[in-house]
């Protein structure tokens, strides 16, 4: 192993890195245009054009307030729990493919840092992890808000993740591999979104959920819990909790492009053009492979699966609680588990018989099933505020 | 090799004082994040050994999923600080005796029975790639159904006692 892989490594692993920080910095303002858009305000436009260095004064601000721990904290922890929040997030993002590959000084160098077997797998155990800052954050503040809000925040990330870990077993079994890249490459035909709506729309409902955004940000609920795990947090401790709150919406924001909505690749319909990202694009005499194009169009699934995100939270109100948990354990486990059934089934039907019309009844049973589903909230939410109660 | 020699003797010095802190650590709050160190390290183990799966497997299930379900019920319970030490007197005579007995068993066993000759050989390409994560299913849904069907309802039956347990008594409420 010669010393320049590592040095490929390593410099693909801070351009992510440095590309997630402002990445983080750039939706701060982006969330808060596209709210005060929806909520008819202007927002931040003040610092420099359009408000485009807001961030940067958003963040000497953090740097320099005052850094204040209780005297009462469990310290370690306290100290811990920010860091254990923000190393996932940035963690997560390793086995992401970004694009294709391109030369450089005669070498292929390839647009992610690791091209893991078990990809989907380590996305659930780095998913998983996830967690510990959070419980600690509330544990060590030794503050009963902040505690309430750290178990809130376990409660509703443990439950979430079953239906989270069936909705990556979907797209593994529809790409036939754990492996991201491959999981990819799969949806050059198609969108596995458009094989398995269901699942798709379950997997943007969960990760809103494992990320604590609205509505289901519970743990730092404001009129309950006055902040929430990070009530006793300031400066920048504070700020690693709001960086990597919002830099784990990107990160899911591209694993969810990169199961469902055919990662760096280009709508299906465009495959075999000049718009597709294998292509070959040819100026006069000069040929070279369309790699830009990969990281272009994820970014471009980026940004709209982040405004749905803003979108509703500008717009629905927050869930109740014990409502979060009968949603997730009595609708979205169900139906979790029979999109998974369904596709399995279909799949292995398709491969058995050798037809294509099993692989059509995936979509129709699936969505038959949501709709399900949703007649059932339906009636027990008018029975609820009809009834009793 | 002697990298590989030194990844393994780093792992398994934070490996075994992660072990001995969670031992002796006297918060129950910061013995379950050092028992979380010692079983991440554990998986480093396993992807040295060239196992991703069951790295990947031993964080999600043991670090992700088993350790904060403690941690959960700990600091539900309010229980991080551990009572005196010494509760039952005869306790520490009688591990140190246990323990005395299992090292000399092992040291034994090891001189005795490992043979150095035996070459453990190195994992070859086809246990990193995809098929073996097959073939290794294949096993386990074919050759194992049995035990693993036994398992999952072992499970089930763990699954609906808790629910029982935990469950109200209803008799006699009316609301």
């Amino acid at each position: 192993m010669d010393w320049t892989i590592w040095l490929e490594w390593v410099i693909k692993g801070l351009v992510l890195c440095l590309v997630l920080l402002v990445g983080f910095a750039y939706l701060t303002l982006y969330e808060r245009r596209a709210l005060a858009r929806i909520q008819v305000r202007v927002g931040p436009n003040r610092a420099g054009y359009q408000g485009l260095l807001q961030p940067i004064a958003d963040a000497v601000k953090l740097i320099f307030k005052e850094e204040f721990t209780p005297s009462r904290v469990y310290k370690v922890a306290f100290l811990l729990a920010p860091v254990l929040t923000v190393v996932p997030s940035l963690v997560l993002a390793a086995v992401i493919p970004l694009g294709t590959s391109f030369n450089l000084f005669g070498r292929e160098i390839t647009l992610y840092v690791a091209n893991l077997n078990v990809g989907v797998l380590y996305l659930t155990s780095i998913a998983s992890i996830a967690v510990y800052g959070i419980v600690l954050a509330g544990w060590s503040s030794n503050n009963k808000y902040a505690m309430l809000g750290g178990v809130r925040a376990t409660a509703q990330m443990i439950s979430y993740e079953l239906s989270l870990g069936l909705c990556f077993a979907t797209a593994v079994v529809l790409g036939d591999s754990m492996n991201l890249n491959e999981i990819v490459n799969a949806q050059r035909d198609i969108w596995f979104a458009v094989i398995q709506p269901v699942g798709a729309v379950i997997f943007l409902i969960v990760t809103l959920a494992e990320v604590n955004r609205a509505p289901f940000d519970m743990p730092e609920a404001e009129q309950e819990l006055t902040a929430g795990y990070h009530s006793e947090y300031s400066g920048m401790k504070f700020a690693l909790f709001f960086m990597a709150e919002y830099q784990k919406m990107i990160v899911i924001s591209m694993i969810a492009a990169t199961l469902f909505f055919g990662g760096y690749r280009e709508i299906w319909f465009l495959k075999d053009t000049f718009l597709a990202v294998d292509s070959v694009w040819t100026i006069g005499s000069w040929q070279f492979k369309a790699w830009f194009l990969g990281p272009v169009y994820l970014l471009i699934k980026v940004i709209v699966l982040l405004f749905g995100m803003i979108w509703i939270r500008a717009t629905w109100p927050r869930i109740r609680y014990d409502r979060l948990m009968s949603f997730g354990w009595k609708v979205l486990l169900p139906l979790s588990f029979a999109t998974a059934f369904i596709t399995a089934t279909g799949i292995l039907l398709a491969q058995e018989f050798d037809d294509q019309l099993y692989l059509y009844a995936i979509p129709a049973l699936s969505i038959v099933s949501a709709l399900v589903a949703v007649v059932f909230i339906y009636r027990d939410l008018r029975r609820k505020s009809h009834g009793r109660i | 090799m002697t990298s590989e020699l030194l990844v393994f003797l780093v792992l398994s010095l934070v490996a075994i004082a992660s072990a001995l802190g969670m031992l002796f650590s006297r918060n129950a709050i910061y013995s379950a994040l050092f028992l979380v160190l010692n079983f991440v390290t554990v998986a480093v183990f396993y992807l040295t050994l060239g196992a991703p799966f069951i790295a990947m497997s031993q964080i999600t299930v043991y670090a992700g999923a088993i350790m904060v379900l403690f941690l959960f019920v700990i600091m539900l319970l309010g229980a991080e600080r551990m009572t005196a030490p010494n509760a039952l007197p005869w306790q520490r005579p009688l591990a140190f005796l246990l323990a005395i007995t299992l090292t000399v068993e092992s040291v034994y066993l090891i001189l005795t029975r490992a043979k150095p000759d035996t070459v453990i050989a190195a994992p070859d390409a086809a246990t990193n790639s995809m098929e073996s994560l097959r073939e290794m299913a294949m096993t386990l849904f074919d050759k194992f159904l049995l035990p693993f069907e036994v398992t999952s309802i072992l499970l089930l039956a763990a699954m609906v006692g808790a629910i029982v347990l935990a469950k109200k008594e209803r008799a006699g409420s009316k609301s």
